[in-house]
């Protein structure tokens, strides 16, 4: 039987970034996987639960699970830290023993971000993608620290045909999106972006890949700013290119 | 010197930030996180990751006893002929330290680095009562001279370059002061020599307390935290309550921790034991010691499961080393003793929300803290919690953000919870950017969203995949066509109406 991915486009991906999500759909579909959109889906809650709005947290997070707690399969989002909050902050945000937490225990165990989704649940690392060009990764702070996956995305990278993987300088440091806090502090976000900018500038790449749409609307801000030739570009759409 | 703080304005101090400071902090972060990399390197991440753990452990284990375990100490440093003093806070802190002071005449008062001093601004009250204080670590000198407090836990002069500190000491100590760090050392030298021989009373602070032999534990690396706690006749310590260890085998594991996350050494050029003053058969030190206990907040930080994991802090200042918010802003934007990750999260609670509610939301919550931490505090964790302290208010504290924050939050939220207002929401979006949009971006929103425009473009309002992917399906394709149909009755029905309400007005 086909394997079902419920889609969790993400309110930034929705957006920001409908070519990422149709690339999503183009790669879970070339590795033989039966993708559906359940209707109805909003926004996680993330930012009002990382803003300190907890109690506003609940309504968006109870819309979610009523669309996605039916759904069948796997569920996954071309973002960490969506798919880490829902893993790891609902089940904490319904007490034990109502139906919302029974639901949340259920998804947790099954939604993943795309590259863990790809890496280790599909144990997949070559998904057929050609892309010959110099490309650099920064790590997201969510995908990095919040799931713990430090290599997985760049394996996938470099199993890509044609792709030069280049190191960044100061890979895992944070680019300064942070949610709240960019709008908050512009000034530190600028200058974490400013640094984050420089060394991929410096990183003598045409392409830097991100896995986070938060990141990825930050820094490719930053290089639009900059006047940088370099394309910033997510970890999907070098997954799905076929040059 | 540190002055109690009424109100921090961490956008405004970041606003003052020296374009020259980041450089400075940034050369001296990395030169402790390459140090530190090689002795963890060293002992082996699975050992390293061990060590952490048996940290966390101890820490917690004492945070969770601390009632019997202060009471322990208490008695042994009693038993050892010290005078044990418990404070409530920082004003009946420095009321025991002076009352001491006064006892025996002090006039000159020698200190060592001490972060518990800085945060009841001890040098403040002394300076009040006449007494002349020197600090005598060289950071604190240094930053003593120039009038501030430490912008780094450990390396308190962080911010200035050998050049500042030569011009520094032209200025105030009136020598000729080349920007060479071994002339600069030479010469504060010079002047701590004669002030430890002439100083009425030593004060310090203490890394730990050791509960099972009421010993004090310095850490230090310049030596004057033994000078300051031998040479006068008088040592005073002031510690605050979540310094306590239970014994020597838990001390042996936070030694092997804070060095290394801190100065990246394996251990320090000094480790001071202190047990009570000096004996009657001749040993050294001083004749009388006293132990002031410092609460100021401590007992009401431990009121919350999540956030009492703060008191967990052995002071090591990784969390700064690798913060790239701090990195950027240096530790006065802080605003209080405490900067950087720990301060983010101590202040607040030390100080209350109306205080310093600004710093919990300074941090991207990119969680390299957590991950550098020795004792395993989930700072991000604790800063989401307080967040919601600030906005929501809990039962540790009500909210200090103003309550307009809350009821535009609620009206947000409900485009979350209707998907129809939400699908809607983007569409309208899309529309709706047109005046702002240039090229695909949105050069310059309007207030309060031009923050982000301040540094950056915002991309343009695109959400078009649900139609696409409706598009895919024979089911779909029917679905949207009934939306439109049902969209064109109501725009036609919308008209409808208001041509007649405006017929209406025109007949009458």
């Amino acid at each position: 039987m086909t394997k079902k991915v419920q889609l969790f486009i993400t309110c930034l991906g929705e957006n920001f970034f409908s070519p990422v999500l149709r690339d999503m759909v183009t790669v879970l579909e070339r590795l033989g996987l039966q993708c559906e959109m359940p209707e109805g889906q909003t926004c996680c809650g993330q930012p009002f639960y990382n803003s300190g709005l907890q109690s506003q947290t609940v309504g968006p997070a109870r819309q979610w699970l009523k669309v996605f707690a039916p759904t069948e399969g796997y569920i996954v989002a071309p973002s960490g830290s969506c798919a880490e909050f829902v893993r790891h902050r609902y089940p904490e945000l319904f007490p034990p023993g109502t139906p919302e937490h029974a639901a949340a225990e259920d998804i947790a165990g099954r939604t993943f971000e795309f590259s863990e989704f790809l890496t280790k649940v599909l144990g997949a690392t070559d998904v057929g993608a050609r892309f010959p060009h110099k490309v650099t990764y920064h790590a997201s702070c969510h995908i990095l620290r919040g799931l713990g996956l430090r290599e997985e995305p760049k394996r996938l990278l470099q199993a890509v045909r044609g792709l030069e993987l280049i190191p960044l300088p100061e890979e895992e440091t944070c680019c300064g999106f942070g949610g709240i806090f960019s709008v908050i502090y512009p000034e530190v976000s600028r200058a974490m972006m400013d640094a984050k900018v420089r060394h991929i500038m410096a990183s003598g790449a045409e392409v830097v890949v991100v896995g986070e749409p938060g990141c990825l609307m930050n820094i490719a801000g930053g290089l639009h700013k900059a006047g940088s030739p370099i394309r910033p570009m997510h970890l999907i759409q070098v997954l799905a290119a076929q040059e | 010197m540190s002055e109690i703080p009424t109100h921090i304005d961490f956008r405004a101090n970041v606003q003052a930030v020296r374009p020259e400071m980041p450089a400075s902090v940034q050369k001296a972060t990395a030169r402790f996180l390459g140090t530190r990399a090689n002795v963890v390197g060293e002992l082996g991440e699975a050992r390293w990751q061990q060590l952490r753990q048996a940290g966390h452990d101890i820490r917690l284990h004492t945070l969770e006893h601390l009632d019997g375990y202060l009471a322990l100490l208490e008695q042994r440093v009693t038993e050892a002929g010290g005078h044990v003093h418990w404070a409530r806070d920082a004003a009946e802190a420095n009321r025991i330290v002076l009352e001491i002071a006064a006892r025996h005449g002090v006039k000159r008062a020698v200190k060592a680095k001490s972060m518990a001093t800085e945060e009841i601004g001890l040098n403040h009250a002394l300076a009040e009562a006449g007494i002349s204080v020197l600090e005598t670590d060289l950071g604190e000198f240094i930053i003593q001279l120039a009038g501030v407090g430490p912008s780094h836990i450990i390396v308190p002069a962080v911010h200035l370059t050998k050049e500042g500190i030569a011009r520094l000491f032209t200025e105030k100590l009136g020598v000729d002061a080349p920007a060479d760090p071994f002339a600069l050392a030479a010469i504060a030298r010079r002047t701590l020599r004669q002030a430890f021989l002439e100083a009425d009373m030593g004060i310090s602070g203490a890394n730990f307390l050791v509960a099972e032999t009421g010993t004090l534990v310095i850490v230090s690396n310049e030596g004057n935290g033994r000078m300051c706690t031998t040479l006068p006749r008088l040592h005073v310590a002031v510690v605050g309550i979540d310094k306590v260890v239970p014994d020597m085998e838990s001390l042996n594991v936070l030694l092997k921790l804070l060095p290394r996350s801190a100065t990246g050494q394996k251990m320090s050029c000094y480790i001071s034991f202190i047990t009570g003053p000096r004996g009657s058969d001749g040993e050294g030190g001083p004749q009388e010691f006293h132990l002031v206990l410092l609460d100021n907040g401590r007992t009401r930080i431990l009121q919350d499961e999540i956030a009492r994991q703060t008191l967990l802090c052995i002071r090591c200042g990784v969390c700064l080393n690798v913060c790239p918010v701090y990195n950027h802003v240096g530790g006065h934007a802080y605003g209080f003793a405490y900067s950087g990750p720990i301060g983010a999260i101590l202040s607040p609670q030390l100080l209350g929300g109306k205080v310093a509610g600004d710093l919990p939301f300074a941090s991207s919550l990119c969680g390299a803290c957590a991950e550098y931490c020795p004792v395993k505090i989930p700072i991000p964790e604790i800063l989401i919690q307080l967040r919601r302290r600030v906005v929501e208010g809990d039962r540790v504290e009500g909210p200090s953000a103003p309550p307009v924050i809350r009821v535009a939050a609620g009206v947000g939220g409900l485009a979350f919870r209707l998907p129809w207002l939400y699908e809607f929401g983007t569409q309208v979006l899309k529309v709706a950017q047109a005046p702002l949009r240039r090229d695909g971006w949105l050069p310059a929103l309007p207030p309060p969203v031009n923050r982000w425009t301040l540094a950056r473009p915002f991309p343009a309002f695109a959400a078009d995949f649900r139609q696409w992917w409706r598009s895919r399906t024979p089911a779909g394709r029917r679905k949207m066509q009934q939306r439109r149909i049902g969209a064109v009755a109501l725009i036609a029905a919308a008209v409808g109406l208001l041509s007649w309400l405006l017929g209406r007005r025109g007949r009458q």
